[in-house]
């Protein structure tokens, strides 16, 4: 077995080949997904602990549950392509490469975060790796997806944007003046729908009258495909053969993954509206269990596998805590920087 | 001055995209009717048939997508020029202007600005009523993040552009609909303007008239009307509406001592109520009178003539509050 690559390395300097149309399901492939999907969750309890102690403050959104659609696409994605997400992005960024001690000062507010402490969790940020948010508003993110496209086309460069959103965004005008302008002129943007079936705590069949949201992208020509977003290599599959037919220039093309987020909409969710019952049988089927069942069952996960996996997470993710904690405040002398790039440069 | 030609706004606007679309292969237009109809105002009229369709970019009537994806290009390496037909339009993709391009430098702690210029026409005096007419760009003006032109010349509809596209950040150009038409004469050499201060349009001692766009050459006429009376009034062309230049403005007032503020867009939370204020802040103990303002009224412009020019700062009002500060 060759040598695992470093945790923060494993989207874009994995050496493995983004373009590939099929994934390439090696063990040591498969560890890495198993990891990152761990990376993403154990990150993640650790932000809802620091919650509780009011390291975090504001709008805390999990992707609990959901791992496997960023875990699984992003392997789809080279160092040329763009990444949108949502205000539900820490797994995105995560899987995408930016340093998961810089999301952590982010969270904290501190200066050493990757947008300076001044988005939060809701808006990661880093331009070392083309990942343009953290989008707040749902549908907001999907035009700026369809700009770079249109810009990757008009300047011929390789590459291509992917725009990860909820359900709930389909029912915006924003999901369909994209689809139909990215469609009309034929640009690289791979649209993923993480349908997680409720928007904050609206079930889709109480807000859509086609509950299928991948029928939406055909009808605009947006080639699309269902996928078990529960199921990291099938996420991975789908996004691979997606991605590749977008770089043959065929235009964009949709996803549609299913999944559940295992918790509440954020730290203020109740969680009323729908039954305990539910909760349990998507549980059933956490990507993380899956995965690693499938490894346990054909023999390719050892004991000793998942503590290694285990120890080098728990130490990545202290050490984000630590980087966090140690992290500054911007001063308030700098408020009013970044309201216009002039004085941004100043210093 | 010899060489000088004669011109139309219309015209120099249309010469500063094409002038855009030569220097920098970035520049593209994009917007509804942009291309094979000429424009709603015949603003690109012939541009498509010069530069072709990627660069001349019609698109379908999706405010928010369209919008939305000149910030996406513009971040990604592009210096989109969109054209919204409309002020009243831009409302349908004020999410966009307001949640991305004006906050996502900072949201991003600088990591990602957004060199974008969005042209729209604004204004009322067509009868199209009230949801072609408004004058919105003072409420733009509330926002931090974005930069708010109002060309009223024929040098600054020329000139403006192209100082905005070279702007790292989003700027906002509001084309008054009378202003179209208008003609005058223009130097060959026009060209880029800077884009960050009020102009003095007319000298004078008594009072100051500060106005913008559309409304600049009814307080010129009024100007000229007081003239006549004996009152010499200085006339400001505010120009830029954020950032506002209030050294300029100040520096007249302190001057003259009394000010009209004229506004087309609706008195209350206006722009004419900024000025009105930071006048106060800036040059309270230099005034001889309570700043008066001439504004649109608080209506939706209505369709008929008679009640449209109703609604709108007229020349006679101007005069009548000009006298006022005088005591007149």
């Amino acid at each position: 077995m060759s040598e695992r690559p470093k945790a923060e390395e494993t989207t874009l300097e994995a050496g493995e080949d983004f373009t590939a149309s099929r994934p390439h399901l090696s063990r040591a492939h498969l560890l890495d997904l198993l990891h990152q999907m761990l990376r993403i969750r154990r990150f993640e309890d650790r932000c809802a602990e620091l919650y509780t102690y009011e390291k975090i403050r504001g709008f805390l959104h999990l992707y609990d549950g959901e791992e496997a659609v960023a875990a699984g696409a992003m392997r789809a994605l080279g160092p040329d392509d763009w990444v949108v997400a949502t205000y539900r992005e820490h797994g995105h960024a995560l899987a995408r490469g930016v340093p998961m001690p810089e999301i952590m000062a982010e969270m904290f507010g501190k200066a050493e975060g990757s947008s300076r402490g001044r988005g939060g969790s809701m808006h990661i940020f880093d331009r070392a790796h083309n990942f343009l948010g953290g989008n707040a508003i749902v549908g907001g993110g999907l035009p700026l997806a369809v700009g770079i496209g249109l810009a990757k086309r008009m300047r011929g460069e390789p590459g291509l944007a992917a725009c990860f959103f909820g359900e709930g965004a389909a029912a915006e005008g924003t999901f369909h003046e994209s689809l139909n302008l990215a469609a009309l002129w034929k640009l690289p943007v791979l649209f993923v729908c993480e349908n997680n079936q409720y928007a904050m705590g609206t079930a889709l069949r109480y807000s859509e009258s086609e509950t299928a949201i991948a029928k939406k992208a055909e009808s605009y020509r947006v080639p699309a495909a269902a996928v078990d977003g529960m199921d990291v290599v099938a996420v991975e599959a789908a996004a691979r053969s997606a991605a590749h037919a977008i770089r043959a220039g065929g235009g964009p093309q949709f996803l549609e993954a299913a999944t559940y987020r295992f918790r509440a909409h954020s730290m203020f969710d109740a969680q009323l509206y729908r039954d305990k019952a539910e909760v349990e049988q998507w549980r059933a089927k956490d990507p993380i269990a899956r995965l690693r069942g499938w490894l346990e069952e054909s023999g390719a996960l050892h004991a000793q596998d998942l503590e290694e996996i285990d120890s080098r997470i728990e130490a990545e993710v202290a050490e984000a805590v630590a980087f966090a904690e140690a992290g500054t405040w911007e001063p308030v002398e700098d408020l009013t920087r970044f309201v216009h790039s002039a004085a941004a440069r100043r210093r | 001055m010899s060489g000088m030609r004669e011109t139309t706004y219309r015209e120099c606007l249309r010469e500063a995209i094409r002038e855009a679309l030569q220097r920098d292969p970035r520049v593209f237009l994009m917007g509804e009717d942009v291309g094979h109809y000429g424009g709603c105002y015949a603003v690109s009229k012939g541009l498509l048939a010069e530069f072709g369709e990627e660069r001349i970019r019609d698109t379908p009537l999706s405010e928010a997508g369209f919008t939305g994806a000149g910030i996406g290009a513009a971040i990604a390496g592009m210096r989109p020029i969109v054209e919204i037909m409309t002020v009243n339009f831009s409302f349908l993709a004020l999410d966009q202007i307001v949640n991305n391009a004006a906050t996502l430098l900072h949201m991003s702690g600088g990591a990602f600005n957004v060199p974008l210029v969005i042209r729209m026409a604004t204004g009322a005096g067509r009868q199209l009523a009230a949801q072609h007419s408004h004058s919105m760009e003072g409420w733009y003006a509330h926002i931090p993040g974005l930069k708010v032109l109002t060309p009223a010349t024929l040098e600054d509809a020329r000139g403006m552009l192209w100082t905005a596209l070279e702007d790292p950040d989003p700027v906002l150009i509001f084309e008054h609909v009378l202003l179209y038409n208008r003609s005058g004469t223009l130097s060959p050499e026009a060209g880029p303007v800077e884009i960050v201060k009020a102009a003095v349009r007319r000298e004078g001692s008594d009072v100051t008239l500060l106005a913008y766009g559309g409304s600049l050459f009814k307080a010129l006429d009024a100007a000229e009307e007081l003239a006549m009376a004996a009152i010499s009034a200085e006339v400001v062309d505010l120009r830029v509406l954020r950032p506002l230049d209030t050294a300029t403005i100040a520096a007249s007032v302190a001057k003259t001592r009394r000010a009209v503020v004229v506004d087309e867009g609706w008195r209350s939370g206006g722009i004419s109520a900024e000025i009105s204020t930071r006048l106060m802040e800036e040059v309270f103990w230099e005034l001889d009178a309570p700043i008066e303002r001439v504004c649109g009224v608080e209506v939706p412009v209505p369709y008929p003539a008679h009640l449209e020019q109703a609604s709108l700062p007229q020349v006679p009002e101007i005069v009548a509050a000009a006298k006022r500060t005088l005591g007149r």
